[in-house]
C-alpha cells in the first residue's frame, strides 16, 4: 500500500488496514509470531516497517513477542504484537506486567474459534479474556472492536494515541473475518502522529535526572494496594471518558438487536431488512467493549421492549449486556461458536422467536 | 455498468480447486467494484490446505452500504470444478446465474430456476495459451451474463491486483476475458 | 587523606536484602565499577530479572526495569532496538535463564542481539527457598532434590553457556567466578570486555558467573567458596569460551 497525499479508496484486507494504520500511527516496533488469520498484518510489518525506519521482529514466540513490545514501550516506542486466539492466551502474562507498569502498547486480536488449538475459523469468543482482564490481578485492556475494514484502520490509529493518553494497554479485538475480508475504505493522507504529551517515565539512559525504575513488584505493606487504588482510578476515568458505540432505530423498536465487530454486520443486515417488512427492530452495537456502553443500554431498557444478544460465541457479551439492564427487560441470546457464522435467515428466525416470546411476557 | 440509479446488488460465490484462481477472480471483481465507485467486500474460505483442496470466496458489489459481507444465498455463482457445483448450486437465489466450467465439469445444473452458462474455460485458455486463464474466462462469461461492470475496470483492477512482474500477462488476461464474453453472446 | 574505597557511582548507597556470604552483592559491585570506569552510567538501561535479584533496581543506580520470569532477553531486545546507542543488559539467575526462560536467551542470543548478558549461577532457587535448579549438580541436594540430583530422574546440570556457544550471532562468552579475589578481577574483566562487544556493535555477550548460596547450600560463606571451587568449578570450567579474533587481552 502506498501512503496517499490525497484521500483515497483502498481495497484492503482488515488485517492489512491495521498494520498501515499502526505505521501511520507511529508505531515503529512490532514483534510477532505467525498464526491463521492474521498473517496479513505481521506480513505487512515485515516490508513495511523498514521503510519508516521501524523494527520488525519475527520473535521466537507469542511470549517473547509481548516482552519485546513491552521493552520497546519502556524506551519510548509506539509499538505493537498481533496475534489470534491461542497466540492470545500466551501473551497474557505480558500484557499483564504492561498494564501493570501503565505502559502504553496495542495488541491486535482476530479471533478465532477455541478453545484449545480449536480451529481458523472466524469466532468472537475471546470477549471474556479481552474485557475482563485475561491474565492475573485487577487490570483492564482497553477494547476497540472494529466492524470494517474502515474502521480497522481508524481505530487502530487512535489505538496508539488512546494507549499513549491512558498508559494503558489498547486491543483491537476483531475475527477471523474482519482480519481476512477485503473491504473498499477511504485513506486519508498520513501524517506520522506522535504522543502529544513528553514521556516522562521512559528509561532512556538517566542523563540529567535521577534514575528511573519501571516495575510492578511492590512487596511493602500497602503499596501495592496503592497501585491498584491509582489503577482503578484510571480504569473510572476511562469508562467516564471513552465509552463509544452505535445506534439505529431504538426509538420505536419493540426489539432491539445487539452485536459488535463481524456479527454486528449480520444484525444490522437482518435489522434493515426487518424493518423493510415492518417489524419495529433496532441495532445497538458497542464500539468498545471496556468501557462498556452501560448507561447507553441501561437507557434503552423500556418496558415492552426486549433485547437480542447476537454473538459469534456461546454466549459472553450477553452477560454485560444483562448486567447492564438488570432485568428490566428481557434479554434473549442467539450464537454459533467454533467458527460458525449465524445466517441472517437463523438471526431472522430468532428475531420473529424473541419478538413472541417478549409478547408473551408482556401479557 | 455501474448505473447509479438501478440498485445494484451483487452477490457472488466464485469457488473451485486451491489454484485454480478463484480467490484472485473474486478480487478482480471488488478491485473494478471499487473502482466503479461501488461499495465492495470480498471474504476468502479455504479448505484444509490452500492448494489443491476447495477454496471459495464472497464478493458483494452494491451502490448501497454492504451491510454483512457474507454472502449465504448468492445471486452470481462462478463453479470451477464439480465438487463446488455441488456445494453451491442449491444455494443460488432463484433468477441467479451459474457459470460452470464445463471442461471440469461434466453434469447439468438440476435447478430450472436458474440461469446456467457452460463455458469450457480450461480448454479455452489452454488454446489461447494458458491453462491459469481459466478464472478470467470464466470472468469473462460471467460479466457479459451480467453487466454491471465495465471491461476497462477490470483490465485496471488486474493492473493494480496483479505483481508488476505479471503485467505481461495482461493482454492474455483480456484475450481470455474477450473469448469467455463470446461465449455467452446472444445466449440466455 | 585520600579516599580509596566508596560506592561507585553506578550503585545507590542502599543496604541490600542479599544474605551474608551470597555472590550477588559482589556481582552487582563489579557491573557497577566497569560501567563507572567506562562512563557509561546515565547511557544505561538495564533489566532485572525474577529471582533473588528481582530488585537489583534498588541497587543499580541508572535506569532499570523489571521483567517476566526469564523474560529479560525478549524485554531487552525491545529496548535495544529502540535506543541502539545505549547499553543494555540482563542481570539473571540459573532459574530465569536456564528453565523458565531458554527460548528467550537462546533466541536473543541466535538473532545476535547486540545486548549483554550477565548470568549467575548458583546452582539453586535462592528466592524460593532453595529447590533444584537446571545446574544444580549431580548429588547436590536441595527442597526439591532431598536425595540429591539424580541424573536419571531429573536430567543433567545445564551447560548453557557452552550451548550458546555454537551460536553465530554470539560473539563473547565467558564463565568467571567469584570464589577469589583473583577470580573477581577476572570476571570484572569479562564484564569490560562483553560491554566492549556490545558498544562495537559486534553481537551478543554473556558472562555467566559462579556464585556462592551459603544459605540454600547450607554452608559458611567460607565453605561455600570452596564448594565452588571444588564442585562447580569442576563441572563448569572457568574461561573466555568465545571471543572475537582480535583479541580483547585478559588483565
Amino acid at each position: 500500500m502506498t501512503r496517499p497525499t490525497t484521500i483515497e479508496r483502498k481495497l484492503t484486507t482488515g488485517n492489512e488496514a491495521i498494520a498501515e494504520g499502526a505505521i501511520q500511527a507511529g508505531c515503529r516496533f512490532y514483534a510477532g509470531y505467525p498464526i491463521t488469520p492474521q498473517n496479513e498484518l505481521c506480513e505487512y510489518m515485515a516490508r513495511h516497517m523498514p521503510e519508516v525506519g521501524g523494527t520488525f521482529i519475527q520473535s521466537e514466540s507469542e511470549i517473547a513477542a509481548i516482552n519485546m513490545v513491552f521493552g520497546a514501550a519502556v524506551a519510548g516506542a509506539r509499538a505493537m504484537t498481533s496475534s489470534s486466539s491461542p497466540g492470545i492466551s500466551l501473551k497474557q502474562e505480558g500484557i499483564s506486567y504492561i498494564a501493570a507498569c501503565e505502559l502504553p502498547a496495542v495488541i491486535s486480536n482476530m479471533m478465532r474459534g477455541g478453545p484449545g488449538l480449536g480451529n481458523v475459523w472466524p469466532a468472537q469468543s475471546d470477549y471474556f479474556q479481552a474485557t475482563k482482564g485475561g491474565g492475573h490481578g485487577d487490570y483492564h485492556l482497553i477494547v476497540l472492536a472494529p466492524a470494517t475494514v474502515q474502521e480497522a484502520f481508524d481505530m487502530t490509529k487512535e489505538a496508539f494515541d488512546l494507549a499513549d493518553r491512558y498508559r494503558n494497554p489498547v486491543m483491537i479485538l476483531g475475527d477471523g473475518i474482519l482480519g481476512q475480508m477485503m473491504e473498499s475504505f477511504e485513506m486519508k493522507p498520513a501524517k506520522t502522529r506522535q504522543p502529544s504529551r513528553k514521556k516522562d517515565y521512559i528509561l532512556d539512559g538517566c542523563k540529567g535526572r535521577k534514575p528511573r525504575v519501571i516495575q510492578s513488584l511492590f512487596l511493602e505493606e500497602g503499596m501495592l494496594e496503592r497501585l491498584n487504588d491509582k489503577l482503578q482510578a484510571k480504569y473510572r476515568r476511562i469508562e467516564r471518558e471513552l465509552v463509544r458505540y452505535e445506534e439505529l432505530n431504538t426509538n420505536d423498536a419493540d426489539l432491539i438487536l445487539v452485536a459488535y465487530g463481524s456479527s454486528s454486520r449480520i444484525a444490522r443486515a437482518v435489522m434493515r431488512d426487518a424493518r423493510v417488512k415492518g417489524l419495529k427492530i433496532g441495532f445497538f452495537r458497542p464500539m468498545t467493549l471496556w468501557p462498556f456502553p452501560t448507561e447507553a443500554m441501561r437507557k434503552l431498557a423500556k418496558p415492552k421492549r426486549a433485547f437480542l444478544v447476537i454473538e459469534m460465541s456461546a454466549g459472553q457479551m450477553v452477560e454485560d449486556v444483562r448486567l447492564s439492564i438488570e432485568g428490566r427487560a428481557p434479554v434473549y441470546f442467539y450464537g454459533r461458536s467454533g467458527g460458525g457464522i449465524p445466517s441472517e435467515e437463523a438471526v431472522f428466525a430468532e428475531v420473529r422467536k424473541a419478538l413472541k416470546k417478549a409478547r408473551s411476557k408482556v401479557k | 455498468m455501474a448505473i447509479k440509479q438501478k440498485t445494484i446488488d451483487e452477490q457472488i460465490i466464485v469457488a473451485g480447486f486451491g489454484g485454480q484462481g478463484v480467490m484472485l477472480l473474486g478480487k478482480i471483481i471488488a478491485q473494478a467494484g471499487m473502482l466503479s465507485g461501488l461499495d465492495v467486500t470480498w471474504i476468502p474460505k479455504y479448505g484444509a490446505e490452500v492448494r489443491g483442496g476447495t477454496a471459495h470466496c464472497m464478493v458483494r458489489v452494491s451502490n448501497l452500504e454492504i451491510a454483512s459481507p457474507l454472502v449465504d444465498f448468492p445471486n452470481s455463482l462462478i463453479v470451477m470444478n464439480k465438487l463446488s457445483m455441488d456445494k453451491f448450486e442449491r444455494l443460488l437465489r432463484k433468477g441467479g446465474i451459474m457459470i460452470v466450467n464445463s471442461s471440469l465439469v461434466d453434469s447439468r445444473a438440476t435447478r430450472s430456476d436458474i440461469r446456467s452458462y457452460y463455458v469450457p474455460a480450461n480448454r479455452i485458455a489452454s488454446e489461447i495459451g494458458d491453462v491459469r486463464g481459466a478464472n478470467m474466462v470464466a470472468l469473462g462469461a460471467y460479466l457479459k451474463a451480467r453487466p454491471f461492470l465495465k471491461i476497462e475496470k477490470i483490465v485496471e483492477a488486474l493492473r493494480d491486483i496483479l505483481p508488476s512482474y505479471h503485467h505481461k500477462y495482461i493482454p492474455l488476461n483480456e484475450k481470455a476475458l474477450s473469448e469467455g464474453a463470446r461465449l455467452v453472446e446472444g445466449r440466455s | 587523606m585520600k579516599k580509596i574505597f566508596s560506592y561507585p557511582k553506578s550503585l545507590k548507597p542502599a543496604e541490600t536484602h542479599y544474605c551474608a556470604g551470597c555472590g550477588h552483592g559482589i556481582i552487582h559491585r563489579i557491573i557497577a565499577e566497569v560501567i563507572d570506569e567506562m562512563g557509561l552510567r546515565e547511557n544505561t538501561v538495564a533489566v532485572a530479572p525474577v529471582g533473588c535479584a528481582v530488585v537489583a533496581y534498588d541497587y543499580f543506580n541508572f535506569d532499570m526495569t523489571e521483567s517476566a520470569h526469564g523474560r529479560a532477553p525478549a524485554v531487552a531486545t525491545g529496548i535495544r532496538r529502540t535506543l541502539p546507542d545505549r547499553l543494555v543488559f540482563t542481570y539473571q539467575g540459573d532459574g530465569d535463564l536456564a528453565a523458565i526462560g531458554t527460548a528467550e536467551i537462546i533466541h536473543a542470543a541466535n538473532r545476535g542481539e547486540k545486548i549483554s548478558v550477565i548470568f549467575v549461577n548458583n546452582a539453586v532457587y535462592g528466592m524460593t527457598n532453595g529447590q533444584m535448579a537446571p545446574t544444580t549438580l549431580l548429588s547436590q541436594k536441595t527442597e526439591t532434590t532431598p536425595l540429591g540430583r539424580d541424573a536419571e530422574r531429573d536430567g543433567y546440570p545445564l551447560k548453557i553457556t557452552e550451548m550458546l556457544a555454537s551460536l553465530p550471532g554470539v560473539k563473547f562468552l565467558a564463565r568467571k567466578s567469584t570464589h577469589s579475589p583473583q577470580e573477581i578481577a577476572k570476571a570484572k574483566q569479562a564484564i569490560r570486555d562483553a560491554f566492549k562487544i556490545q558498544r562495537a556493535g559486534l553481537g551478543f555477550s554473556m558472562v555467566e558467573i559462579l556464585s556462592a548460596c551459603p544459605t540454600c547450600w547450607g554452608l559458611s560463606p567460607k565453605e561455600s567458596l570452596d564448594w565452588i571451587k571444588n564442585r562447580m568449578v569442576p563441572y563448569y570450567p572457568l574461561g573466555r569460551i568465545k571471543e572475537p579474533e582480535s583479541e580483547l587481552a585478559e588483565t
